[in-house]
């Protein structure tokens, strides 16, 4: 389980997440969600080393988590993605997985420099787990394409592939749906299922309450860098104080 | 395609010596392979990576003056002289990985300057163990067993064998999770962590192969020219490094070596076709229409091509 203890964010004088706690049940969807500036996504940047919090801990089965580096938090199988897309640019679609794969590959210097047939073993149950990654989000078609050719929909799959290829365990998705069409964010949706039912627990960010009610298993509401609600969809939406924090100042706007 | 021609190189770089018509070509194309080993080198890091380096000098002055020292103060012969020159090479690679564990961008650039810079004082103070600016001289020529690799022809073959090792090494690196890690790095750091690649460890082990191939190529030199003096730290040859490897093509296992090829061999060209004052000129100009016309270097600008042409 991922839990998450007392998280505190402090940038000089601005205090961007304060007190904030809350678990992550394993094979769970759960989403964040809160207005802008509310800390989501510096909570995930917390989580996932990127940032160091000012206090607080974040612990995955009872280990501790904060302090490591990111790389060593992804090999303890949390592995997040980015709200701005991130693909390595010039690669095709497969390089990127492959490069994604890195965990799952395991020969060092020696072995690369001096190894024969179980490198070349390797490097083909590599070659074939991409392919299978690529096939699962619906890239097989564009494959040899170099990421920054594909549109904007089909490179944030690349994102989503790549983020797979590393095993997570807990796979963290900060805002997936961003800049979609209403029918990418349909094939998001069920791609975010697909992958629960493997075991992935899923942790998300997203503005887009249609595609959050619909998915998730748990919302944690957060504003001003405090939850303010946790709780099924049906409870969220009807909870008063995320009416007046969240959903009351869009109606008001709109 | 690429297997026939590649082998038909392989074929003229192993006949060379035959149809070279003289010494002084010889000597060229020993240059080139040398130059050729260092522009490997020097790509891994900027190519892969994306890490400049422009101390890279200071590592194939560090295998040069290595090599000579043990030969000609500990009488150490040739092999385990150059072994030693590739060992402290890279281990220099190594301190100055770790030294700029988080810097990146101009930030590693001014460190590996200052490297450069702070060895190349050493070299010309330290005048009890390098004979200061005087050099060393009378560095022993390379024995094989019973036989001396004193000619050029047999030199060449020394040369020609260590910048396959080169080629190989870097080969093997680059089409490995090793090297799709060091092209994440260079990608997008940030993305990279995310997927689990150890940013800093595949920087330093980028770095120690980088330096130790430098030290590779120092040796070489040394025993070639048979004197080491700290001209071996010139700021020119990091410079002419380089130039091998963006003009040749950053990033391509070919690029450098057609780069060391191209920019050995232009200044000699240039020598015998116009007087000493329009050399570097031409050669300046030459380099400008080059970045000009083919940025991204000769080997993605034919690759690029080639892929465009419509096939049946």
């Amino acid at each position: 389980m991922l839990a998450v203890r007392n998280l505190a964010v402090r940038f000089g004088g601005v205090t961007a997440l304060e007190g904030v706690s809350f678990d992550v049940r394993p094979g769970s969807i759960t989403s964040v969600i809160g207005p802008n500036g509310a800390g989501k996504t510096t909570a995930f940047n917390a989580i996932t080393g990127y940032l160091r919090p000012t206090g607080g801990r974040v612990s995955y089965d009872g280990v501790t988590l904060t302090g490591l580096r990111p790389s060593a938090i992804a090999q303890r199988g949390i592995v997040r993605t980015f709200q701005r897309t991130s693909v390595f640019r010039s690669l095709s679609v497969e390089n990127n997985v492959m490069t994604g794969l890195h965990l799952r590959g395991t020969a060092g210097f020696l072995a690369v420099l001096l190894g024969r047939r179980r490198l070349a073993d390797e490097e083909r149950h590599l070659a074939s787990d991409a392919a299978a990654i690529i096939e699962f989000v619906g890239l097989a078609h564009r494959r040899r394409e170099a990421a920054s050719a594909l549109p904007y929909g089909e490179q944030r799959l690349v994102e989503l592939a790549l983020a797979l290829a590393a095993r997570p365990r807990v796979l963290l998705l900060d805002e997936p749906g961003a800049g979609m069409t209403g029918a990418e964010k349909t094939v998001v949706s069920g791609l975010i299922r697909k992958v629960r039912e493997q075991n992935v627990t899923i942790l998300l960010v997203e503005h887009d309450m249609r595609m959050v009610m619909g998915i998730s298993d748990t919302v944690i509401v957060l504003n001003g860098g405090r939850v303010i609600a946790e709780g099924a969809p049906a409870e969220i939406q009807a909870h008063p104080d995320v009416i007046r924090a969240y959903l009351g100042a869009s109606h008001g706007s709109a | 395609m690429r297997r026939v021609g590649g082998g038909f190189l392989a074929l003229i770089a192993l006949t060379l010596p035959l149809w070279l018509p003289s010494a002084y070509h010889l000597h060229v194309a020993i240059m080139a392979g040398i130059f050729g080993v260092l522009a490997l080198s020097l790509n891994l890091l900027l190519g892969y990576t994306g890490q400049l380096s422009l101390g890279h000098a200071a590592f194939f002055g560090i295998g040069a003056y290595t090599s000579a020292l043990l030969t000609l103060t500990l009488e150490w012969s040739f092999w385990p002289a150059l072994a030693a020159a590739i060992a402290l090479a890279g281990a220099a690679g190594w301190f100055i990985g770790r030294l700029s564990l988080k810097l990146r961008g101009a930030y590693f650039v001014l460190v590996t300057i200052s490297f450069a810079g702070v060895i190349s004082l050493v070299s010309v103070n330290w005048i009890e163990l390098t004979n200061g600016p005087l050099g060393l001289p009378g560095v022993p020529a390379p024995e094989l067993g019973p036989w001396s690799l004193r000619t050029k022809t047999t030199y060449y073959y020394l040369v020609l064998a260590a910048v396959a090792l080169s080629y190989a090494v870097s080969r093997r690196l680059v089409g490995s999770r090793i090297g799709r890690a060091f092209v994440a790095l260079r990608e997008n750091e940030a993305l990279a962590e995310s997927i689990g690649v150890d940013v800093t460890h595949y920087l330093v082990l980028a770095a120690v192969v980088s330096a130790a191939m430098a030290g590779l190529g120092g040796s070489l030199y040394a025993h070639y020219t048979r004197f080491v003096s700290p001209e071996v730290f010139l700021f020119s040859y990091t410079v002419t490094m380089v130039i091998m490897v963006v003009a040749g093509g950053k990033g391509t296992l070919a690029g450098p070596l057609v780069g060391a090829v191209l920019f050995t061999a232009l200044p000699e060209v240039l020598r015998a076709a116009t007087s000493w004052q329009w050399q570097m000129l031409a050669y300046g100009v030459l380099l400008v229409l080059l970045v000009v016309f083919m940025p991204r270097g000769i080997v993605p600008h034919i690759n690029a091509a080639f892929s465009r042409t419509p096939r049946p």
